[in-house]
């Protein structure tokens, strides 16, 4: 078996800071063409014949007559998806392999997984398609050290009119309850995903996301596979570029040099568009607790802002 | 205005502080008048730069976030935006 690539300490930095990590076409086109064959979906033309389009109005059930295994919560990753078929190869791509066992470790197990799928106005008419409402998935999570993470995978090139998944990076480390976000239409630096075939995006459990509406006549289709950790995610990627400069201090506000851009601190205190002027310094708190456990240091910091906050000097017992 | 009913048209906005001339960071429409439909994901660009320049242009403060004292341990704990203003406007539906 080819060895995984596992993700760089800089990547998981950004995972820790911004919630997702992103690995453009880096699927095999033939894996693509697999999985899209496995689901029923390899025949994408815009046909409009009635039978296409009765095909289409079915494809929410696609899932029940694909080749894609039903599996029990809890099933080890790897004992789930066997060698040779479509999904064992999917997370068997070193890449892809090397993502999943940084983030939640060699032995993680299968939560869930489902095809969602987007039709167009080819099933839907002039009956008025409306955006998934933003939300977080499952319920709310209060855990502090461990969490999960959900592959989102693409084995078809996503155009901006296809509307695929929109989410608001840095949203990961907010407490929420699912759709209680729903009413937020619209956050600066929201993103919608445009990608070409065979990309996947790891995203942080907690990441607010939602469905687009797609506007052309090939449906679109999206992989999602939730993992759950069974180890402590402790220093579980490619550590060899964690430098001794990353976990020591820097002067702060009065500066004579410009930061490094890739230094961790950079990484963890860059404010997003939509943080708020207050609670975005307690977004870099946040980060910055998430880091202590991902490195497994709970003295870390970044730019002084937990130090100081844990500055409370004791007598000296008698 | 035309002849139609009056409908209520609501602006919600998500600020960067409590003050109402601070920058949008969020925003939500929802149109009673039915002559737009507004849902998540469709614009990249706030309709006002913050709520001040929505009171210029007509929109009625109707209900602003109160700020509340932070409970003691939970300090840091960070869940929904925290800069609410909801606006209406009194429109005609024709």
């Amino acid at each position: 078996m080819t060895e995984p690539i596992l993700l760089s300490t800089k990547q998981v930095a950004f995972f820790a800071a911004n919630g997702f990590v992103e690995l453009p076409a880096e699927v095999p086109a033939t894996i693509n063409e697999r999985f899209l064959d496995a689901i029923g979906a390899s025949d994408r033309r815009e046909d409009v014949s009635q039978e296409n389009l009765d095909r289409l109005s079915r494809l929410g059930g696609l899932m029940a007559k694909s080749d894609i295994p039903a599996v029990p919560a809890g099933t080890p990753l790897f004992s789930a998806f066997k060698e040779t078929t479509v999904l064992g190869d999917l997370v068997r791509v070193p890449s892809i392999r090397g993502a999943i066992q940084s983030l939640v470790g060699a032995n993680c197990v299968l939560d869930h997984h489902f095809v969602h799928v987007a039709s167009g106005p080819l099933v839907y008419g002039n009956r008025q398609q409306i955006s998934q409402h933003l939300h977080q998935d499952s319920t709310i999570d209060p855990r502090e050290s461990a969490f999960d993470i959900q592959m989102f995978y693409f084995p078809h090139d996503v155009t901006s009119e296809m509307g695929g998944t929109r989410f608001v990076p840095g949203t990961h480390l907010r407490v929420v309850s699912e759709s209680a976000v729903a009413r937020y239409q619209n956050m600066l630096g929201q993103r919608h995903i445009e990608c070409p075939a065979g990309s996947v995006f790891f995203m942080h459990h907690g990441i607010w996301h939602g469905g687009g509406v797609n506007r052309t006549n090939l449906s679109r289709f999206m992989y999602k596979l939730r993992l759950n950790p069974t180890v402590p995610q402790v220093r579980l990627w490619d550590t060899s570029d964690l430098n001794r400069e990353d976990t020591s201090q820097r002067p702060i506000f009065f500066v004579k040099e410009r930061y490094d851009p890739e230094a961790i601190a950079s990484i963890l205190t860059r404010a997003l568009p939509w943080f708020e002027n207050d609670t975005g310094r307690i977004e870099y708190i946040q980060r910055i607790r998430f880091w202590r456990k991902l490195i497994g240091d709970e003295t870390f910091d970044a730019d002084y802002w937990a130090t100081r906050l844990e500055c409370e000097p004791k007598l000296l017992d008698s | 205005m035309g002849s139609g009913e009056t409908r209520q048209q609501v602006l919600v906005l998500y600020l960067a502080n409590s003050s109402l001339d601070s920058s949008v960071k969020a925003w939500a429409i929802y149109d009673g008048t039915a002559k737009t439909r507004h849902m998540p994901g469709d614009s990249e660009k706030p309709p006002y730069t913050n709520g001040l320049e929505a009171l210029l242009d007509g929109w009625r403060l109707i209900q602003a976030s109160p700020l509340i004292n932070h409970s003691k341990g939970e300090e840091f704990r960070m869940g929904y935006l925290k800069y609410e203003f909801f606006f209406e406007k009194l429109e005609h539906s024709d």
